[in-house]
């Protein structure tokens, strides 16, 4: 087992390093650097630009660019924006509490929703009361969650003349003001998010509730409730985990369209602005970041996994 | 509710008529009769590509002629679905919209599905580095959001008015891995059966065998992500073109028409905002219930999320 977790730990290094490269030589692909698109149309003498470069170390080959980072980034060190030139860490750290706070409520109003529809879908599988959640849920998918955000801030300025506010406040410094600007993108987004989640819910009990044991649990007595909840779910919630698990690890870099909506400060917007400025290192260091988290919380799951299921052993 | 299942049913069928043309009309006729549900998502998808087919004879206006003096017009029987914010028809943008949504849809889900099962079959019948190649890049292309993956897409090849292949690509490189992994699952099955040795004792090559005797066997999952990923890769569509990272103007798209005039005007004209997504949502909505039926009668073990 240790050696398992060991090995998995290790065999983060290479998915991040490719990820490291990918992104790396992606961005420099893209036509264009950031010294470029800072002067465009304004008649600046190419010495200035060549300065310029020479002082952001554009001018070095890139295998130089890239063995520097990599060194910055053994060190712990996410270097400057090149855009603002203040430290990567610090931009990101205005940014993630929003997109982390965003990311937890959308997750807790998706499992709260999901878990019990999906549950009373599969127990009435093909009846009506199925094919409403299962047409509930769809629609789920099928409405983009921009989409789901406009109408909801359309709603709400025609009806109570509210929008929410704009700017952010911190959960610890006014809870209401807080929750009053996250809830409505936390439903749009997690509208989409219970929608997968149910689905998953719904065939993985679909399929345990053919199993033996729970033939046999029936057979000797249990109550049909108690079957479901306590021999059922239990098995089927597995897969269910790992999806909301991934879907969160999704949501704090993926809520691109929706922050534009809100207007929301966080690490997607963050990422798109740094993409159109060709903010290499704050680009690079957000990728890095996202994957990094995504990969993690893949390990957390399998370990996760070994704790809930005593058949599940890895070697 | 019923004890026979469709895969029974359907393999039944095919053992008592064999002539593939027949097999072909039953399957359909039990799923229109078992499937309510992915029927509708039938009827919705024949009418958007009815509509995108005949767009020049049911809009009923140009939709991309401004006209100024018709500014923000609400809905009336003239224009069903009101103007925009450059007098244009919102009923003919939307008709002209599902060409948009069609065309990127059906091409980055074809080609991705496509490169990911070659990618799957590929990998599960070499085996060893050449597979252990594969799924490392395909992890490390899974291990983005979508729309990030996307977004760097579109970034390094460039955005503009006739660049409609680069949109197309952005969203056919993030289906790749995730079919790849899928088909790779249900390959390895397959590699591994007796039909496949005797195949190779007779002497067939590796590419005889790939296609010829591995991929068919795949289909069933190759089909229900095609589906799936058609609605997914209509909604990215519409994401990019909202973040004024896709399709440009004048061409008409639904997420374009909610990206400018739908938030400016959201209250003066909230037609603007409300028409397009409605479309985007039925467009996905059909092509969902449909893959998801057709996944419950071709597979009933598979599960995707």
């Amino acid at each position: 087992m240790r050696r398992y977790v060991v090995g998995r730990l290790l065999l983060m290094i290479p998915t991040l390093a490719g990820v490291a490269i990918l992104t790396f030589v992606i961005m420099r692909a893209v036509p264009g650097d950031i010294v470029a698109l800072q002067y465009a149309g304004s008649p600046v003498p190419q010495s200035v630009i060549d300065e310029q470069r020479h002082l952001l170390g554009l001018d070095k080959p890139m295998w130089t660019q890239f063995t520097d980072w990599m060194g910055q980034i053994a060190h712990f060190d996410l270097g400057q924006s090149l855009w603002t030139g203040h430290p990567v860490v610090e931009e990101i750290q205005i940014r993630l509490p929003l997109s982390i706070e965003l990311a937890v409520l959308a997750t807790l109003l998706a499992v709260t929703i999901a878990i019990p529809l999906g549950v009373l879908a599969a127990v009435r599988q093909d009846s009506w009361v199925d094919y409403l959640i299962r047409v509930f849920s769809i629609g789920g998918l099928a409405m983009p969650s921009f989409w789901i955000g406009i109408v909801m801030i359309l709603t709400t300025i025609t009806l109570f003349g509210w929008a929410p506010p704009l700017v952010f406040t911190p959960f610890t410094e006014d809870p209401i003001a807080n929750l009053a600007q996250l809830i409505l993108p936390a439903i749009a987004v997690g509208y989409r998010y219970s929608a997968v989640s149910m689905r998953m819910t719904r065939s993985t009990l679909l399929e345990v509730l053919r199993e033996d044991y729970v033939r046999t649990a029936r057979a000797k007595g249990v109550g049909e409730r108690m079957v479901v909840v306590r021999h059922a779910l239990r098995n089927a919630l597995l897969p269910v985990i790992t999806v909301v698990s991934l879907e969160f690890a999704f949501l704090i870099g993926g809520l691109v369209v929706t922050e534009q909506v809100f207007n929301l400060n966080g690490i997607g917007k963050l990422l798109v602005d740094a993409v159109a400025h060709r903010d290499y290192t704050l680009i690079q260091s957000l990728v890095l970041l996202l994957a990094a988290v995504f990969v993690l919380v893949n390990f957390v799951v399998d370990m996760v996994y070994v704790v809930l299921d005593p058949r599940i052993r890895y070697s | 509710m019923t004890a026979v299942s469709d895969a029974e049913i359907i393999a039944r069928r095919s053992y008592v008529d064999s002539t593939g043309r027949r097999r072909f009309v039953r399957f359909w006729r039990d799923f229109v009769r078992r499937r309510p549900l992915g029927t509708a998502g039938a009827v919705l998808i024949i009418l958007m590509v009815f509509a995108a087919i005949f767009a020049d004879w049911i809009a009923p206006y140009d939709p991309i002629a401004n006209r100024f003096q018709d500014l923000l017009l609400g809905p009336s029987p003239e224009h069903l679905l009101g103007t925009d914010a450059f007098g244009r028809d919102v009923f003919s943008r939307i008709i002209f919209g599902s060409r948009t949504a069609l065309l990127v849809g059906f091409t980055a889900s074809i080609v991705g599905c496509t490169i990911g099962l070659v990618l799957g079959v590929v990998g599960a019948y070499f085996g060893g580095k050449i597979d252990m190649t594969i799924q490392r890049l395909m992890d490390i292309l899974l291990s983005f959001p979508l729309i990030v993956i996307a977004i760097a897409v579109v970034a390094a090849l460039g955005t503009g008015e006739d660049k409609i292949a680069n949109v197309i690509a952005a969203i056919t490189v993030p289906i790749i891995p995730r079919v790849a992994r899928v088909v790779r699952s249900s390959a390895l099955s397959v590699v591994n059966m007796p039909y496949i040795e005797a195949t190779r004792s007779v002497g067939s090559g590796g590419a005889r065998i790939m296609f010829r005797h591995v991929a068919p066997n795949v289909f069933a999952p190759y089909l229900i992500m095609m589906t799936a990923f058609l609605g997914q890769a209509i909604l990215l569509e519409a994401s990019l073109s909202f973040l004024g990272l896709g399709v440009f103007e004048p061409t008409a798209s639904w997420g374009l028409m909610l990206r400018g005039a739908g938030m400016q005007f959201l209250e003066r004209a909230p037609w603007l905002a409300i028409a397009p997504g409605v479309a985007i949502s039925m467009a996905v909505f059909g092509f969902n219930l449909f893959g998801d039926s057709l996944r419950d009668a071709l597979d009933p073990r598979l599960r995707t999320g």
